[in-house]
C-alpha cells in the first residue's frame, strides 16, 4: 500500500481516534495509524479534522501520533485461495497469522489476504484476440477438489485480450494483458474489490428454488429461496450457532461463507475441527473444501467486527458472480449492530432506539439486499444466486429489539426459536406457529417427481393445520382437561405430537438424523399423516383411541427417523404395519359389536 | 524520571480530568498523589490534544484540584507473574494483601492480554467430573468452557462455586491445576467462606486469589477480574497447569461499569448499563479456553446474581450470550431444601456433546441425558397442570411423569455440597430412575442401549 497523505492523532478514545491534517481524505479511506501501522478507517471528516475507527486495541497511543492515509477504501483481495481459508475481520489470514505471531493476536501486523506465494495452475478458457469485458471468464483454477475458480475480468476493464496463457501462477502474476482504448491492463488472479459497494449485476431477478438445508422444519415448513434472505433471532441457548452451523454444513449450495460475527472462539474452534472431517453428503468430499470463513470473535476488535459482515459478503458475492449457488450465514448480526452503536457512541452522534445509530436500519436493508439471484456480468451468460442467513440475538429474547425489527422489515423468511421449546430440548427450536417463509411455493419444483411435489403440498397444509389445532386444543386441555375431548380431537392431539417428536425434532448430533433429504421428508410426514387417516378411519368405525395410540408401530414411526436415506423403503413399509395394525384394532371392534 | 502535574481541572463521579499533558496514551496508568500524601491509582479513559480523562480506581473522594499531583506511569496496567504467586492473596488491584514476601516478577504483564487466535484454539474436549450431578450427567462442564452460574441473592452459590473447586478433576489424570478466585464486591463473610474451605482441603497452596470486598473501591473491580485472568493465562499457558478461574460476582463487576459510563455520559443501554457491555464481557469470559500446543487450560466458572431473578436482565443475558452454556440455580428449589438448587431444565451446557461419550463417559451419556430432559421437563409440565387444576384431573401418564419429577429432584439433583459423584453413579442413578418407564416411552435413547442398561435396574425395582 502507497502511503502519501500524513496527518496527526489528535485525540484517542477506545477504538475511535481523531486526526488532523487530513485535508483531501475521502470518507472511508483506509488510514495506518501511528508507528504500530494500526489499520483503521475514515468514518467522519470535519474540516481536516478525520475520525477513524481502528480495527486494533488503541491502547498506548495517543495524541501527535503520524496517521497514513492509503488513499483506498477498505477492500477484500478476490482470487484463489480463498476456499478453506479462515480470515479475521477484515480479512487477514488468521492461520498465517498463529504460525507468524503465536497464538495471541498483536497489533499492526499486515499479512494479505492471499498467499503471494502459493503456484496456481491456471487454464483459460478463451482465445487470445477475444474482445472481453468486465465479468468475461478468461480462465480457470482448480482451486479445491469442490470448486472451480473462475478467472474473470476485472470491472472497468475491457479491450482485446493477449498474451493469455497456460501455466502455473501465482494470484500477482500477469496472466495476460487486455489491450482497450486506454491502454493496456495487466490480467492477475486476484484483484481487489471495496467491501462497503456490492459488486455489479446485468440484473436480478426473483428467487424460484429452494436452499434444500436437509433440516426438515425448515425444507419442509418454512423453506429458504436460492437467493433468498432468512433471520433467525432467538434468546441464548435456544440454538441459534446449531441452526446455523447445521445450515453451513449441509445447504445444497457450491459455497458457503461463515461469518462468526462477536461470538464465541470456541464455536469458531468447531468449525475449524469439524468441517475438514465432515463429508458433503453430494459430493462425499470434506466440507472444507468448499466454505470459507470469517472469524471476528466477541473479544477480537470491535471495528473489524462491525467491518467482517462487509468482507465476508463480498467474498460471497465474488463466487456468485462466477454462476455459483452461494450460502452466507452471519452469526450473529446483532454484534455487529452493537459494534455500530459502540462507533456511533465514540462519534457522540445523536442515537435512536436503544443507542443505536439512526442509519442502523438502512445499514441492515442494505446488507440483505447483497443477496438474490442475479444474471452475473459478462459472458458466458450465467445466473448466481446469494442466500443470507442472519441469526439475531435480541436482548433477553424480546423480538421488539430494534435490530430484529429492522431485519424481520428485509427478510422473506423467519424462523422464532422458542426458549419454551429449547428447554423441552425440541431441537431445532424453531416454534413452527410464528415462523413464516415467503417462498414456500418453490418447495414443489424440488422434487425430481412432480407428484410428490404437489402431494408434498397438500400434506404439509394438512399438518400445518394440525398443529394450528393442536395449539387450540391444549387450550381447551388446560381448562378443562383432557377428558373433555372427543375421540377425533384426541387422535388430532396424539398426530400433532407425533409430527412434533417424530418429524420436526431432529437431532443435529445423529449421524443419521443430521440430515434428511427431500424425498426422505416427504416419506415421513407421509407415513405420519397415513397413520392420521387410517386410525380416523377406525375411530369412525368405533375403535378405542387408547387402543390405536399404544400400537407397537407408533414406536416404529417415532425410530424413521433413524432410518438411512438407503434404506428408505423401509418407511414406506411401516406405512403397510401401521394399516395392518389398526386394522386388526378394528376387526377387534367389529367382533365386540357382533358379540 | 517521571513528569509530575499539577494541572487537574475537574473531578467528577469517579472521574478526573488533567490538562496541559505532553504523552498521554490511552489506557496507560497514572498515579495521583493527594494534598495528604497518600497515592491513588487511575487509568486514562480518553486523551484529546493536551486533556486527559482519567478514572480514579479508589474513588475520588478527598482528592482536591489545586493541590493533587498525577503522575503518568507511561505503561498499562500490568501484574507481576511467577510460579510464586501460587498461594497468595491479592487486592482488587493486584498488590499482594497477604503477610507474604514481595512477589519477584519473572515478567511483568499488560492485564488486558491480547484475544486469542481462534486458528489457535483447540477445542474443549476433555470431561471435567465435579461430583455434581446436575453439571455430570446433564449439563458435562468440559476443560477451556465457560459456565456462569446464574444465581440470585440468598441462594447458595458461595457452596456450591466451594464444591467445584473441591471436587473437580479429570478422571484418571494427576495433571498439575489451580485455582484462581477474584472476588468483585462479595462480603468479608463470602469471601473468607471460600478462603477456609479452600484451606481445610489443602487446595489452598493451589490456588491465587484476588480479592476485592464490598468495602474497598467500586472502580476497582473493572481490573480485577482482568488481573485474575492475567495470572491464570500465566500460569496455564506458560506453567502448564490446568487452572479454574472463579469470578463472584460479575453482577458487581458490571455495576462498576456502569458507573463509569454514567459519569461520562454516554449514551446508556437497557438499565443504564453501557452499549458496549457485551463486549467489555467478552474480553473478560472469552479469555478462558484451550491452546494448540499447549498443556494447560482455563476454565472459567463466573458467578451472578440475577436482580429479582430476573434472566433477561442484561447482566445475565449478556453473560449468556458469550458463555458457553449457563447453570441455574432455582428459588423454589433451594425452598424445598435441594441442594444444590439447581434448575435443570433452563440450564444448559453447550459443550457436553463433545465432551462425553464412549471414551470420555459412557456410550449411554448422551441419549440418557436427553430422556432425563424429556421425562423432567413433562413431569413439570404435569406438575403446574396440577397445581391450577387439581391432581386428581391428571390422566394416569401424566401422573407418572409427576412422580417422576418429584423422584428425579430428591434423588438426581438434591445430594448436598459434599456428596461426590463419579460420573457412573450419576449415570447409573438416570437409569434407575427411569426404570419407572416402559422401554416405548424411552423415546430419546437407542433400543440397544436401553437393551444393554436397563435390565439390571428393572431387577431392582421388582425384587
Amino acid at each position: 500500500m502507497t502511503e502519501k497523505r500524513q496527518g496527526k492523532t489528535v485525540k484517542v478514545a477506545g477504538p475511535v481516534v481523531v486526526a488532523e491534517g487530513m485535508t483531501g481524505s475521502r470518507m472511508y479511506d483506509v488510514v495506518r495509524v501511528s508507528k504500530h501501522k494500526l489499520i483503521g478507517e475514515i468514518v467522519e471528516l470535519h474540516g481536516d479534522l478525520a475520525s477513524i475507527q481502528v480495527y486494533e486495541e488503541t491502547e498506548g497511543i495517543g495524541p501527535g501520533e503520524p496517521v497514513a492515509d492509503t488513499e483506498a477504501p477498505l477492500s477484500v483481495e478476490l482470487g484463489p485461495g480463498l476456499i478453506e481459508s479462515i480470515y479475521d475481520g477484515i480479512q487477514r489470514p488468521l492461520n498465517a497469522l498463529y504460525e507468524k505471531e503465536g497464538a495471541f493476536m498483536s497489533r499492526g501486523i499486515s499479512i494479505p489476504g492471499l498467499d503471494r506465494t502459493k503456484k496456481w495452475q491456471f487454464k483459460p478458457v478463451i482465445e487470445n484476440g477475444t474482445e472481453v469485458k468486465p465479468g468475461d471468464i478468461i480462465g480457470e483454477v482448480q482451486e479445491s477438489s469442490l470448486v472451480v475458480h473462475k478467472i474473470m475480468v476485472p470491472a472497468e476493464v475491457s479491450g482485446k485480450v493477449d498474451g493469455l496463457r497456460e501455466g502455473e501462477f501465482t494470484v500477482e502474476d500477469t496472466i495476460g494483458i487486455v489491450k482497450g482504448k486506454d491502454g493496456e491492463t495487466k490480467l492477475q488472479l486476484m484483484h481487489k474489490w471495496p467491501v462497503r459497494n456490492p459488486r455489479k449485476v446485468i440484473k436480478r431477478l426473483a428467487p424460484n428454488r429452494i436452499l434444500v438445508t436437509g433440516q426438515r422444519v425448515i425444507d419442509t415448513f418454512f423453506p429458504i429461496a436460492k437467493g433468498g434472505t432468512a433471520c433467525v433471532p432467538g434468546p441464548f441457548g435456544t440454538g441459534k450457532t446449531v441452526v446455523q452451523h447445521q445450515l453451513a454444513k449441509w445447504v445444497d449450495a457450491d459455497i458457503v461463507v461463515y461469518v462468526g460475527c462477536g461470538e464465541r472462539g470456541n464455536e469458531m474452534t468447531d468449525v475449524l475441527t469439524e468441517f475438514p472431517e465432515l463429508k458433503d453428503p453430494r459430493s462425499g468430499e470434506p466440507l472444507m473444501k468448499r466454505s470459507v470463513l470469517i472469524a471476528n470473535t466477541s473479544n477480537m476488535p470491535v471495528a473489524a467486527r462491525e467491518a467482517s459482515v462487509y468482507t465476508g459478503i463480498t467474498i460471497a458475492e465474488y463466487f456468485r458472480d462466477m454462476g455459483y449457488t452461494v450460502a452466507l450465514m452471519a452469526d450473529s448480526t446483532s454484534r455487529w449492530a452493537e459494534a455500530m452503536r459502540e462507533i456511533s457512541t465514540r462519534l457522540e452522534e445523536m442515537p435512536a432506539e436503544e443507542g443505536y445509530p439512526a442509519y442502523l436500519g438502512a445499514r441492515i436493508a442494505s446488507f440483505y439486499e447483497r443477496a438474490g439471484r442475479v444474471q452475473c456480468c459478462g459472458s458466458p451468460e450465467r445466473e448466481g444466486a446469494l442466500s443470507i442467513i442472519g441469526a439475531v440475538s435480541p436482548p433477553g429474547g424480546d423480538l421488539s429489539d430494534s435490530v430484529v425489527q429492522a431485519t424481520l422489515h428485509v427478510v422473506k423468511v423467519f424462523w422464532s426459536l422458542m426458549a419454551k421449546l429449547a428447554q423441552q430440548r425440541h431441537f431445532p427450536a424453531i416454534d413452527w406457529l410464528t415462523s413464516y417463509s415467503f417462498y414456500k411455493e418453490y418447495l414443489k419444483e424440488c422434487f425430481e417427481d412432480k407428484e410428490q411435489g404437489i402431494q408434498m403440498d397438500e400434506m404439509i397444509k394438512q399438518a400445518m393445520g394440525l398443529l394450528e389445532q393442536e395449539s387450540n386444543l391444549l387450550e381447551i386441555v388446560r381448562l378443562v382437561g383432557s377428558e373433555a375431548l372427543s375421540p377425533k380431537d384426541r387422535l388430532a392431539l396424539e398426530t400433532s405430537r407425533s409430527i412434533r417428536e417424530d418429524f420436526l425434532h431432529q437431532n443435529a448430533f445423529h449421524k443419521v438424523d443430521t440430515f434428511t433429504t427431500l424425498e426422505k421428508q416427504y416419506e415421513m410426514l407421509k407415513m405420519i399423516l397415513h397413520f392420521h387417516k387410517v386410525a380416523l378411519e377406525a375411530i369412525d368405525a368405533g375403535a378405542d383411541t387408547a387402543d390405536i395410540f399404544k400400537l407397537p408401530v407408533r414406536e416404529e414411526i417415532a425410530r424413521a427417523k433413524y432410518i438411512p436415506q438407503e434404506e428408505m423403503i423401509k418407511i414406506s413399509e411401516i406405512r403397510n404395519t401401521i394399516e395392518k395394525q389398526i386394522g386388526e384394532v378394528s376387526r377387534l371392534v367389529g367382533t365386540n359389536v357382533s358379540r | 524520571m517521571l513528569k509530575e502535574y499539577q494541572t487537574v481541572t475537574n473531578i467528577y463521579g469517579p472521574l478526573m480530568l488533567v490538562e496541559k499533558i505532553d504523552d498521554a496514551k490511552y489506557g496507560h496508568i497514572v498515579d495521583i498523589e493527594l494534598s495528604d500524601g497518600s497515592v491513588r491509582h487511575g487509568q486514562i479513559l480518553q486523551v484529546e490534544n493536551d486533556k486527559v480523562l482519567v478514572q480514579v480506581f479508589e474513588g475520588t473522594t478527598g482528592i482536591d484540584v489545586d493541590k493533587s499531583t498525577v503522575r503518568f506511569l507511561g505503561k498499562p496496567l500490568t501484574l507481576d507473574v511467577s510460579p510464586d504467586i501460587l498461594g497468595r492473596v491479592f487486592s482488587g488491584l493486584g498488590e499482594p494483601k497477604d503477610d507474604g514476601p514481595e512477589i519477584i516478577p519473572e515478567k511483568s504483564l499488560d492485564i488486558n492480554g491480547a484475544p486469542i487466535n481462534p486458528s489457535a484454539r483447540d477445542y474443549p474436549n476433555e470431561f471435567i467430573q465435579t461430583g455434581i450431578s446436575t453439571i455430570d450427567g446433564l449439563n458435562p462442564l468440559v476443560r477451556g468452557q465457560k459456565l456462569p452460574i446464574f444465581s440470585g441473592a440468598g441462594l447458595p452459590h458461595d457452596d456450591m462455586t466451594a464444591q467445584l473447586a473441591r471436587q473437580a478433576t479429570v478422571r484418571g489424570k494427576g495433571e498439575q491445576f489451580a485455582v484462581v478466585f477474584a472476588a468483585m464486591g462479595i462480603t468479608f463473610e463470602a469471601a473468607q467462606f471460600f478462603i477456609n474451605d479452600l484451606t481445610e482441603t489443602g487446595a489452598i497452596e493451589r490456588a491465587v486469589m484476588f480479592i476485592n470486598l464490598a468495602n474497598d473501591p467500586a472502580i476497582e473491580r473493572i481490573a480485577t477480574p482482568r488481573f485474575a485472568l492475567t495470572a491464570a493465562e500465566y500460569l496455564a499457558f506458560e506453567q502448564d497447569m490446568h487452572v479454574l478461574v472463579i469470578l463472584n460476582d460479575m453482577t458487581n463487576y458490571c455495576e462498576a461499569l456502569r458507573e463509569i459510563s454514567a459519569a461520562r455520559k454516554e449514551v446508556p443501554g437497557r438499565r443504564g448499563y453501557p452499549g458496549y457491555l457485551y463486549t467489555d464481557l467478552a474480553t473478560v469470559y472469552e479469555r478462558a479456553g484451550r491452546i494448540k500446543g499447549k498443556k494447560g487450560s482455563i476454565t472459567m466458572v463466573p458467578v451472578l446474581t440475577m436482580p429479582e431473578d430476573d434472566k433477561t436482565h442484561p447482566v445475565p443475558d449478556l453473560t449468556g450470550y458469550i458463555t458457553e452454556g449457563q447453570i441455574i440455580l432455582s428459588r423454589s428449589l433451594h425452598r424445598k431444601a435441594i441442594a444444590p438448587p439447581v434448575d435443570a431444565l433452563p440450564s444448559l451446557s453447550r459443550l457436553k456433546d463433545k465432551g462425553i461419550g464412549p471414551d470420555k463417559t459412557r456410550e449411554d451419556h448422551a441419549d440418557l441425558y436427553n430422556q432425563l430432559y424429556a421425562a423432567y421437563a413433562r413431569g413439570k409440565e404435569a406438575q403446574e397442570l396440577a397445581t391450577i387444576m387439581g391432581e386428581d384431573a391428571l390422566s394416569d401418564e401424566d401422573k407418572k411423569y409427576m412422580t417422576f419429577a418429584d423422584k428425579f429432584e430428591a434423588r438426581y439433583v438434591s445430594q448436598g455440597y459434599y456428596d461426590n459423584r463419579t460420573i457412573e453413579q450419576t449415570l447409573d442413578l438416570g437409569w434407575e430412575l427411569l426404570s419407572m418407564f416402559e422401554n416405548v416411552e424411552l423415546k430419546r435413547i437407542d433400543v440397544d442401549l436401553i437393551e444393554k442398561y436397563m435390565p439390571r435396574f428393572r431387577e431392582k425395582v421388582k425384587s
